[in-house]
């Protein structure tokens, strides 16, 4: 009983009978509306048949081919050519490989192109041949399958309860609470220990969020060269520079609070609130670690004197104190207490006043 | 109300539509983009022989409507130029910042009005003024034997945080842009850690030595040009553009292909 | 053939065994249904396979260590620089391992898909109402692969220890640390003490190549196969009803179709990967507290948060004595936590506003609840918002816009946007949905002009066919809620007292829509009948009004 390619046959009145994979499925009420898309001649029926039905399967249920042939003929080619360019694409990833040396920056550019160019080539071939095959090769067909109610039957649901319920009288769990509670008790330990194991991942903070490894005497030292400074080196009004303390150029923990940021003013430029007492011939040193979130605020303007933090725009106004002036930071950049030393370079008078860096519940 | 929806098909409709809404854009657009008022060009120089002579006359040509015939400045249009240094002129003038089209917030690069000789003469006439920086020799920034790993460092922590890791440029206060360094010339990026033009910082030679600049301009010229390893560079803006490409790129062509995928069969030639 | 002859005989050393013949059988045949918006959460399937493919290649190579070296490899611009190890294999899997630098760009290009198409699939399945009944478990499973695909981003992109992502870490212990009471605490173990400390890059690396990935496969297998038991949801359509699936069966046809997807997605993923630099590490240089750049954004799908961040006003609070980043704390977890915690309620709250506790399977075109879809696009909008103030800076610098007006826009934008959206997306559904009725009551234009005897032309409608006609027709089939009931009477549990008006205007609210035409739509006259126009002008009169509550019962029988 082939049908394929055949001219215009009546529409065989199969019944639909629902697929009833799950036990307990509702029959469906019948539907018998099958279309197949896009083929001149009616539909030959396309049906799904139970199992339960017991007559064996003798209409099919998909098509052996397309109708058109020379246009299938056509996709084959087109597929056919598609799967080659993959395989001979497939093959250029493997040369590439051997063939592209990589180490200079040059030539890992060739290399990355090569080999992601040809495996590009083979993946999108390989897929644009999988939908013509589809699209194309396999017959148009459009099925239909029932759904079947999720809900259990009562029946089933009954007996779930009454499973459930004599396993539970048999274990006596409801009928002596002893049991059950101390049971209870027995894994609340077991939920909070996997907590408490978590302890020893890092030590509590204490106090070292108030400070920082600025003290008396610690001098400053231009990041990156560890050169120390004296205020005649440093003497161009609207020069702006990173600096850290002596001796802990590569302790990142340190740096990540003890960065700060010289700034050099001209005469009469620095204002209240700034702490003239903590300058050094109008050179104002601010923390560098943003009071909102810890990004180094590092941004100057020479201008306007504003301090920018890139991260989400806070800014602060250098000439006094670093109060904030746009932003969504809540508070001013901390000030370094500036001196100098015996022999003329600037130090640290101590550490800063304030805890460096973002708020914390027990900062105040 | 009426009278629209009753040309809601005529065939212009359409094309109205979109030329409102370019209307409406650009409007917004432009009360949004920043900009100033400004006064109008200076006319071009003309060379004289000495050279401090010949820089005095263009400068009262082409600089003192505006920096006051003594170099003075006036308050609130152009600062003074006493003791800049002729660093500081070569600078603003060989990028065609100076002379200045308009009073803005920021002036930005722009070719440059005066040639080579003329902006010599002009920074040597500022310099005889009052000193300051003297431009940078040719070994001073030549980029031979420079420290490119030191230059990283020096930039991240001192430079990018205006002008982004690579030097591509980055957003100020109130209008002003960090300008990209994709056309700065090595001489032109010294003199401008030396002088700190406009809202940049000033980084003299004490803080970073000759040498450290050096290895600064190392880095910038060296990773301006290095090639792109992993393809289009994408701006070297970061995620940004990165997540444009995911989305408009990336995520449009995979719904294209789904529409291919899904499209109801073409085989209506005879169907009616 | 001997082909069949050796499946034969491998099917059946299986099924002796395993059992498999009818319910692999029945898999074979299950039915699935075409549109190209059903292939969306397969962008995100897919992308995470090759996420894993290519993550368990560079786990191969990575070294998940912040011990310091220093580095003489082969990008020489860094050449004696100090860096961690970490950052230094991200280096030689770039420059020296061939195939390294594709597989770490197909990554993360992956992972960018990844999660902008877990974006799209999540706001197809909102706007077309697959998550009600019974699909709300898929739905919440669905809202926490979300939530676990953005912290799994987070910390693939901070493993190789670089500035920008560094930043990232950085403003994520600012975030941690500013949880009233235990925030110190948090971030101390977190990053086992203080800021950056040794510990986070390898904590990071285990639960991003072992504990992440095992929760996703785990809620991608049952997201799987709660969607397949309970089948897919299909569009409206001729022959489709909520108790059937019209489509093609998986074997070969839907196997085949989802295998060439994957194959496009690996296709363009290695051709971005081939072509699109991404996470230019060496660029950025590795990490240190001191440095920072311009235009610093996480990924994308970080890129809200980050501009929640940045709107946000300057409070601070004391609180007992006690510091309270009130400035931090609400934009890092309110906005996200609402939208989130919202959409995971939001079947149920539906559930609640429209009494309707029926299984749904057929899908509404977004048109059809204009309520919901304008909710939506609300919601999409005030998320959009943040997101691009998160690039702001990047906005201002390339689009010449000062920087903090970008701000202030947005500070105003965040409100004023979701509510202008939520208006002009209603509008547009009600406006399409009176477009569809028109269709219905007077066909389509054919193009074809007629003079009447009296001389005024027409022009020729044809009646829509049957396949558009049974999608115009769909809409959600709404149960009227009880009533308030009168003075005297007892309203029905759910409906006393304000909770009941509440509930009865929001009702109204939901369930707004034009109506369909009297008959829904099927046509009194024959012929071309209704549907004939004057050529110029619209001819007819105001358009259809717009009623809420349930429509007249539907004609072929839906329930």
């Amino acid at each position: 009983m082939s049908e394929t390619n055949g001219p215009a046959e009546p529409e065989r009145g199969e019944d639909l009978m629902a697929d009833l994979a799950a036990s307990g499925g509702e029959p469906d009420e019948g539907q018998a509306r099958h279309r197949v898309i896009g083929t001149p001649a009616p539909a030959q029926a396309r049906t799904l048949l139970a199992d339960q039905r017991g007559e064996p399967a003798e209409v099919r249920e998909l098509p052996a081919g397309p109708e058109d042939l020379p246009s299938a003929k056509r996709a084959e080619r087109a597929v056919a050519a598609c799967f080659t360019i993959a395989m001979l694409a497939g093959l250029g990833f493997i040369a590439s490989y051997v063939i592209f040396r990589v180490h200079t920056i040059n030539n890992v550019f060739h290399s990355n192109l090569a080999l992601g160019l040809t495996m590009a080539v083979a993946f999108l071939a390989l897929g644009a041949g999988a939908v013509i095959w589809v699209r194309r090769l396999m017959p148009n067909v459009e099925l239909t399958e029932q759904r079947h109610v999720l809900r259990s039957t009562p029946e089933n649901k009954a007996a779930f309860a009454k499973t459930f319920e004599e396993g539970a009288e048999a274990s006596q769990f409801v009928k002596r609470p002893i049991i059950r509670r101390t049971l209870i008790a027995a894994t609340v330990p077991a939920v909070i220990a996997p907590i408490v194991l978590l302890r020893d991942s890092g030590p509590l903070p204490e106090k070292s969020l108030d400070h920082t490894v600025w003290k008396r005497g610690t001098r400053l030292v231009v990041y990156g060269t560890n050169r120390p400074l004296t205020p005649a080196e440093f003497n161009s009004p609207g020069a702006s520079l990173s600096v850290i303390p002596e001796g802990f150029a590569d302790n990142d923990d340190a740096l990540a609070k003890a960065a700060t940021t010289l700034i050099k003013f001209g005469p009469d430029e620095l204002k209240a609130p700034t702490v003239m007492n903590w300058t050094v011939d109008n050179i104002v040193a601010y923390s560098k670690i943003c009071p909102h979130l810890g990004c180094p605020a590092a941004l100057y303007e020479q201008t306007t004197h504003h301090i920018l933090c890139p991260c989400h725009q806070s800014t602060f106004d250098a000439a006094r104190g670093a109060k904030v002036i746009f932003g969504p930071a809540s508070r001013p950049l901390p000030q370094l207490p500036l001196m100098l030393n015996a022999q003329g370079y600037l130090v640290a008078q101590s550490d800063y006043h304030e805890p460096v860096g973002p708020s914390f519940w027990e900062r105040s | 109300m009426s009278w629209i929806t009753s040309r809601r098909r005529h065939p212009a409709a359409g094309y109205a539509i979109l030329f409102l809404g370019l209307l409406l854009v650009g409007a917004l657009y432009a009360s949004i983009t920043g900009g100033g008022a400004g006064a109008a060009a200076a006319p071009p120089a003309t060379v004289d022989s000495a050279q401090i002579s010949q820089g005095h006359t263009i400068f009262l040509q082409d600089c003192a409507t505006c920096h006051g015939a003594g170099a003075q400045g006036q308050p609130g249009v152009a600062p003074g130029l006493i003791g800049v240094g002729a660093a500081a002129v070569d600078f603003q003038v060989s990028t065609g910042r100076m002379p200045a089209a308009e009073l803005g917030a920021e002036n930005a690069r722009k070719p440059p009005e005066l040639n080579t000789a003329q902006t010599h003469a002009v920074a040597a006439y500022i310099a005889s003024l009052g000193g300051g920086p003297a431009i940078p020799s040719a070994a001073q920034v030549s980029t031979s034997g420079a420290d490119v790993g030191l230059g990283q460092q020096l930039f991240v922590a001192d430079c990018a945080q205006c002008h982004n890791f690579v030097g591509a440029g980055g957003a100020l206060t109130n209008g002003k842009f960090a300008p990209a360094l994709t056309q700065a010339t090595p001489t032109q990026i010294y003199e401008a850690m030396l002088t700190g033009p406009e809202a940049m910082p000033v980084f003299n030679d004490a803080t970073l030595t000759p040498d450290q600049k050096r290895d600064v301009v190392a880095y910038v010229t060296g990773v301006r040009s290095e090639t792109n390893p992993g393809g289009f560079s994408l701006g070297r803006i970061g995620p940004t553009t990165e997540g444009l490409v995911a989305f408009l790129g990336l995520l449009l062509f995979m719904v294209l292909v789904a529409i291919w995928i899904t499209a109801k069969h073409g085989k209506t030639k005879t169907h009616e | 053939m001997s082909t069949n002859r050796a499946l034969e005989g491998v099917g059946t050393f299986l099924d002796d065994r395993l059992h498999g013949a009818r319910g692999i059988r029945i898999f074979l045949r299950k039915i699935f249904p075409d549109h190209w918006s059903f292939l969306l959460g397969e962008i995100a399937l897919y992308s995470f396979i090759i996420l894993l493919l290519t993550g368990t290649f560079l786990t191969l190579f990575f070294q998940p260590s912040m011990s310091t070296i220093t580095y003489h490899g082969s990008y020489l611009p860094l050449e004696g620089v100090k860096m961690s190890r970490a950052y230094a294999s991200t280096l030689d899997i770039s420059f020296d391992v061939r195939g390294g630098l594709l597989m770490r760009q197909i990554h993360h290009w992956a992972a960018d898909l990844f999660m902008a198409a877990i974006f799209a699939h999540m706001i197809r399945i909102f706007f077309t109402g697959a998550y009600r009944k019974p699909r709300e478990v898929n739905w919440l499973i669905g809202i926490t692969l979300f939530t676990l695909g953005l912290i799994e981003g987070l910390f693939g992109y901070s493993l190789p220890d670089d500035l920008l992502s560094g930043a990232g870490l950085r403003i994520l212990e600012g975030v941690l640390q500013s949880i009233p009471i235990v925030g110190t605490y948090l971030a101390f173990f977190l990053f086992g003490g203080p800021f950056p400390g040794n510990d986070i890059v390898p904590r990071m690396y285990i639960l991003h190549v072992l504990v992440i990935p095992g929760l996703l496969l785990a809620l991608i297998t049952a997201h799987l196969f709660i969607m397949v038991f309970q089948k897919h949801t299909q569009m409206p359509g001729k022959g489709r009803t909520n108790q059937n699936v019209v489509g093609q069966p998986m074997y070969p046809y839907f196997m085949a179709k989802t295998g060439a997807y994957f194959f496009f997605i690996f296709g363009i993923l290695a051709l971005a990967g081939a072509a699109a630099q991404i996470n230019p590490v060496w660029l950025y240089g590795p990490y240190n507290p001191v440095a920072m750049s311009a235009g610093s954004q996480p990924d994308f799908y970080m890129g809200m948060l980050e501009g929640a961040l940045r709107v946000f006003p300057a409070w601070n609070w004391e609180v007992l004595g006690h510091d309270f980043a009130f400035n931090v704390f609400v934009p890092a977890l309110v906005p996200l936590g609402l939208i989130f915690t919202g959409a995971a309620v939001w079947p149920f709250i539906e559930q609640w506003v429209t009494g309707d506790k029926r299984e749904h399977h057929l899908l509404d075109r977004p048109r059809n609840a204009p309520t919901r879809t304008a909710i939506g696009m609300a919601v999409i909008t005030f998320y959009g918002v943040l997101w691009a103030e998160g690039a702001n800076d990047i906005i201002a610098d390339h689009f010449n816009v000062s920087l903090y007006l970008t701000t202030q826009i947005a500070q105003v934008a965040w409100l004023v946007g979701p509510i202008l959206a939520y208006i002009i997306t209603k509008r547009i559904c009600l406006g399409l949905q009176r477009k569809d009725v028109h269709l219905l009551e007077h066909g389509v234009e054919t193009g074809i002009i007629r003079q009447l005897p009296s001389g005024e032309f027409i022009e020729e409608t044809a009646p829509v066919d049957e396949e558009a006609r049974a999608v115009l027709e769909s809409r959600p089939d709404y149960e009227p809620l009880p009533d308030l009931g009168g003075t005297g009477d007892v309203p029905a549990p759910g409906m006393r007292g304000a909770v009941g008006k509440v509930r009865t205007r929001l009702y109204n609210l939901a369930t707004e829509s034009v109506p369909l035409p009297a008959g829904n739509g099927h046509r009194a006259v024959e012929g071309n009948g209704h549907g004939q126009h004057a050529v110029e002008g619209n001819g007819h009169a105001a358009p259809a009004e717009v009623s809420s509550g349930p429509d007249a019962p539907p004609a072929d029988g839906e329930h």
